[in-house]
């Protein structure tokens, strides 16, 4: 029973916070509804009906998503929703900025950015909404596994499969392009946050210990083995080099949280090594993007088809940005090939330049620290592990486009997050933020115990059947 | 678990760190090299689509940059009155390099000049847009206009108006003009369809201005210089008594040259020089250059500035005197005009003028100030005399010829009631075989104090209208510019 004193009650049981998200909320739909309005200026002189339509739809849908979190998840982290608000909005405001350009003048890819954003959001609140408990997901462990399979496999299923720039991510259902790959990196972060919570101990307790460092056993490597040869599978099969670095980072990063121990990202580093070397040999695309990124500046290789001309390109947009960038409509980003998704952070750069570009970053920066903070905040393993999962995912797919845009790595097909057009990452980024809310929501949720239940320390398992105080309670 | 989870957020926030090293290295310690490569095409969009100066006549703009709608270059140059003036302004085009004025006056117009380098550094500071200067022309509107409406929309002619005392042009047109608002368009498609219509439809080039880059035969108009020669030489005076054949039998050849069919030169076979520069009779000059030799008249040209180019600041292609050995015949046909010898309008009017001032050829110039943004004077180009010609009483004598020949002469056409017009025509047989000529008429007033001078050419007319149409239309100029 609620038993505490008012005074411990406040100390125990943290504000819900909605109040500050909506704040937060509000100045994110100024950002991007804004920037927006300032491409309408720009390039085209009048602001008609439809900018206020489209603006009262985004925030029409960030407020949906405020109400839902504040009935279903009401200590959930109040940061999350308005940074992927604004950066979502940023991402509509930059593709309706290209529409204006010869590239893709009359496509109107604004338009269709804004109904997935839609349809994502929408998803997101229904899971929100349906699952309440991400701790619900760990039954779906394996299930998940079979899933990933499938999802990354789909593409090459002929008749299915579409072939676009030399990646085969593709699948066409009734004329309307999907990434299933995508969705893998959900179900593949549930399944190998399942898979150790569950086999943690096992991994923990055996091993062998070579000086200051203890390496596991062989059949423990089994699943890391596993995760390797997934990834390099995709990237065989699929060319797509992004994805399978994405998911082989994901499951050294999460073995790495699961066990503490430094040898798996030795092990880790080493297949990645040789994951590398092989795929240098053996796979042209891989090889080609290597040549790519050490020689970009050469003229052959600048001018051979699949060359360095699109990085290269990028690199100029990016310089021609500089510290302040041209303003908003005012640059060329349609020079650069793909300008609107794998390239939009170039056109960012530009626009933008270093500052504005920065400051993304530093909200991508910040939405990750809020991933990883609601995983040290859960008290549950699985919830732990699965908050780093998604919150590597973020980094890593981040650092891949980014990484590969400035030339710190070599380039590969990733988009960015929340920016880039394409509906399938929208979708599956947007089902990320609504679990990583669930489980900010366990780990600040104020959680009454009995005196006989065990609350603190390794094993604590008072979050199985919380008692919840109702709102307007006794917390007063 | 906790610790492997801030372990893994530092090892991200490193990642994190290097993309901002590498964005702060391409955004900002490497941007002008990146900027610079010759594959940027960025630096260039930025730079075709930066607003330039204006150039204009009499305080108002003939060109200028105005914002460009629609388009991924910030402004769109605007040329005004383009038939008056696009001859002489040129085009920019986003397409190709710039012509005319707006080649010759670039730094200056975009702001990159030396002079303007602390408009540079504030604009870089206050981030405003870097406003190009002024160029303001030497042209006077009202002589520009006047002159247009002159020549015939059917003929190609040329008319150049020029002060003899400082050297600057005061009016320069040709026809056929062609619009530059038509090579300034932004999208290159436009561009190229404009230029095919206007050269291969139209037959007009965007890339040569007709009064200083296309060198043809002056005709008689070039025997000022053979009688500069013949003057200096010691052996001629107005007075002398030359042998006035109507036929020259030319040395080591059949040819032989003759004196017009139909001019005044058939009344004499004998007369004193002024009367034969009067009627511009051939015979006596050809003697005369097979006397004098090839030397003293590619002397005297080349004083006149034959065989140079010229910054005025728009570019003049040298006129042509061969100065490499050439045949008797040769030479006796050079002496009037044809055959090796090429003049551009330009060069013809620059022969008057030195007479006019004494012998002192001054220095065309087409520019009479540059003004940054804030009007402050960049740039006033002074008077300068270009070449020391010939000394004060040979153009004095020159001068009398002249008179002569529109007092008494083949320039009566331009003889004035208000004031002395000094003048030499000219009609030079192009060899076509259409009987088409280049009529010229080159000269300068008043003669007791000259002021302005002019030349009226016409490319390929017949050649009664073309005498028809120079010497009056030399009169009108000559009339209107004294007026003001």
């Amino acid at each position: 029973m609620a038993a505490a004193s008012p005074a411990q009650q406040k100390t125990e049981h943290p504000k819900p916070r909605r109040n500050v998200e909506l704040i937060l909320l509000l100045i994110a739909l100024t950002i991007g509804i804004g920037a927006q309005v300032l491409v309408g200026i720009t390039l085209e002189d009048t602001i008609d009906q439809q900018y206020w339509i489209e603006g009262a739809i985004q925030a029409g849908l960030a407020l949906a998503f405020h109400i839902a979190l504040r009935v279903r998840a009401k200590y959930a982290d109040p940061f999350i929703l308005p940074i992927v608000v604004t950066l979502n909005g940023l991402g509509i405001a930059m593709i309706h900025r290209l529409d204006f350009t010869d590239r893709y003048a009359g496509a109107e890819v604004a338009d269709r950015q804004l109904l997935w954003t839609a349809i994502s959001m929408g998803a997101a609140i229904l899971l929100l909404t349906l699952l309440k408990d991400h701790r619900k997901l760990r039954q779906l462990t394996y299930i998940s596994l079979v899933l990933s399979v499938i999802l990354l496999f789909l593409p090459i299923v002929p008749g299915l499969g579409q072939d676009i720039q030399g990646a085969q991510v593709w699948i066409n259902i009734g004329g309307m392009s999907f990434q299933p790959g995508e969705l893998a990196k959900i179900t593949l972060a549930i399944f190998f946050a399942g898979f150790l919570a569950n086999n943690r101990d096992l991994i923990l307790l055996a091993g062998k210990k070579i000086g200051r460092m203890t390496f596991p056993r062989i059949q423990d490597l089994a699943p890391l083995f596993f995760a390797w040869l997934l990834a390099l599978g995709v990237l065989i099969v699929q060319n797509d080099l992004g994805n399978a670095l994405m998911f082989f980072g994901l499951f050294v990063a999460v073995i790495y949280v699961a066990t503490s121990r430094i040898s798996w990202v030795v092990i880790g580093f080493l297949f990645v090594a040789a994951g590398a070397l092989l795929a240098y040999q053996f796979v042209w695309h891989a090889r080609n993007r290597f040549d790519i990124w050490l020689n970009a500046f050469d003229d052959e290789i600048y001018e051979q088809a699949f060359g360095s001309h699109q990085l290269v390109q990028g690199l100029f947009g990016l310089a021609h940005g500089g510290l302040t960038g041209t303003g908003l409509g005012s640059g060329s980003p349609d020079i650069v090939a793909l300008a609107n998704s794998d390239m939009i952070i170039v056109a960012f750069g530009e626009e933008l330049g270093f500052i504005g570009l920065a400051a993304m970053l530093v909200l991508y920066l910040i939405l990750f620290s809020r991933y990883m903070r609601a995983g040290l905040g859960t008290r549950d393993h699985f919830g732990k592990l699965l908050a780093v999962a998604f919150a590597v995912v973020l980094v890593l797919q981040v650092f891949v486009v980014v990484g590969g845009i400035t030339r710190v790595i070599p380039m590969s097909g990733l988009v960015s997050p929340f920016l880039a057009a394409g509906g399938s990452a929208l979708l599956a980024n947007w089902l990320i933020v609504a679990l990583v809310l669930l489980i900010s929501h366990a780990a600040r949720r104020p959680i009454v115990v009995g005196p006989m239940l065990n609350t603190t320390g390794e094993g604590a398992s008072g979050t199985e059947d919380p008692l919840r105080i109702k709102e307007g309670g006794g917390a007063k | 678990m906790n610790s492997a989870i801030r372990h893994t957020w530092v090892v991200s926030v490193g990642l994190f760190l290097s993309l901002f090293a590498a964005l702060s290295i391409i955004q900002v310690a490497l941007t002008d090299q990146l900027g610079d490569d010759h594959r940027n095409s960025r630096q260039l969009i930025a730079d075709l689509g930066a607003p330039r100066g204006p150039i204009t006549v009499d305080g108002n703009a003939i060109a200028e940059s105005v914002p460009a709608e629609n388009s991924q270059y910030d402004y769109q140059r605007v040329y005004h009155d383009p038939h008056l003036y696009s001859g002489i302004t040129g085009f920019f085009s986003v397409v190709q390099e710039p012509t005319g004025m707006e080649s010759a006056m670039n730094d200056y117009l975009t702001g990159q000049s030396d002079s303007q380098f602390f408009d540079r550094i504030s604009a870089l500071f206050t981030g405003e847009t870097l406003m190009g200067a002024q160029v303001e022309l030497t042209i006077d509107g009202e002589l520009q206009q006047l002159a247009h409406d002159l020549i015939p929309d059917d003929q190609r002619g040329t008319i150049v108006v020029q002060d003899v005392n400082t050297g600057e042009v005061k009016a320069m047109v040709s026809k056929p003009t062609f619009d530059a608002n038509d090579l300034a368009v932004h999208s290159g498609e436009q561009f190229e369809a404009n230029l095919s219509e206007l050269t291969e439809e139209r037959g007009v080039s965007p890339y040569y201005i007709p009064a200083l880059n296309r060198p043809i035969f002056p005709g008689s108009t070039f025997k000022l210089i053979t009688t500069l020669a013949m003057l200096e030489s010691g052996d001629y005076d107005p007075d002398t008594e030359l042998e006035n054949p109507q036929e020259l039998e030319l040395p080591q050849t059949d040819r032989t040259l003759p004196n017009f069919f139909d001019g005044g030169c058939s009344q004499r076979s004998e007369a004193e020089f002024s009367w034969i520069f009067a009627q511009s009779c051939n015979t006596p000059f050809g003697e005369a250059a097979l006397e004098l030799g090839q030397d003293p008249l590619v002397d005297a040209a080349e004083r006149f500035g034959w065989n140079e180019g010229l910054r005025i600041p728009l570019y003049v292609n040298p006129s042509h005197f061969p100065d490499e050995e050439i045949s008797l015949p040769s030479l006796t046909y050079s002496a009037i005009g044809q055959e090796d010898v090429t003049a551009t309008p330009m060069q013809m009017n620059m022969v008057a003028a030195a007479i006019a001032n004494g012998g002192q050829m001054m220095q065309p110039q087409l520019v009479d100030s540059v003004r940054g943004s804030d009007l402050q004077i960049l740039d006033s180009p002074d008077p300068e005399v270009l070449h020391d010609v010939m000394d004060s009483s040979t153009a004095e004598t020159l001068t009398e010829l002249m008179v002569n020949t529109v007092e008494e002469g083949t320039g009566h056409r331009a003889d004035s009631e208000n004031f002395q017009v000094a003048a030499k025509t000219g009609t030079a047989e192009r060899g076509t075989g259409d009987g088409t000529v280049n009529s010229w008429i080159t000269g300068f007033a008043p003669a007791d104090d000259p002021q302005y001078a002019v030349t009226v050419v016409y490319e390929g007319i017949d050649m009664s209208t073309g005498n028809e149409l120079t010497g009056s239309q030399m009169l009108t100029m000559l009339e209107a510019v004294m007026e003001e």
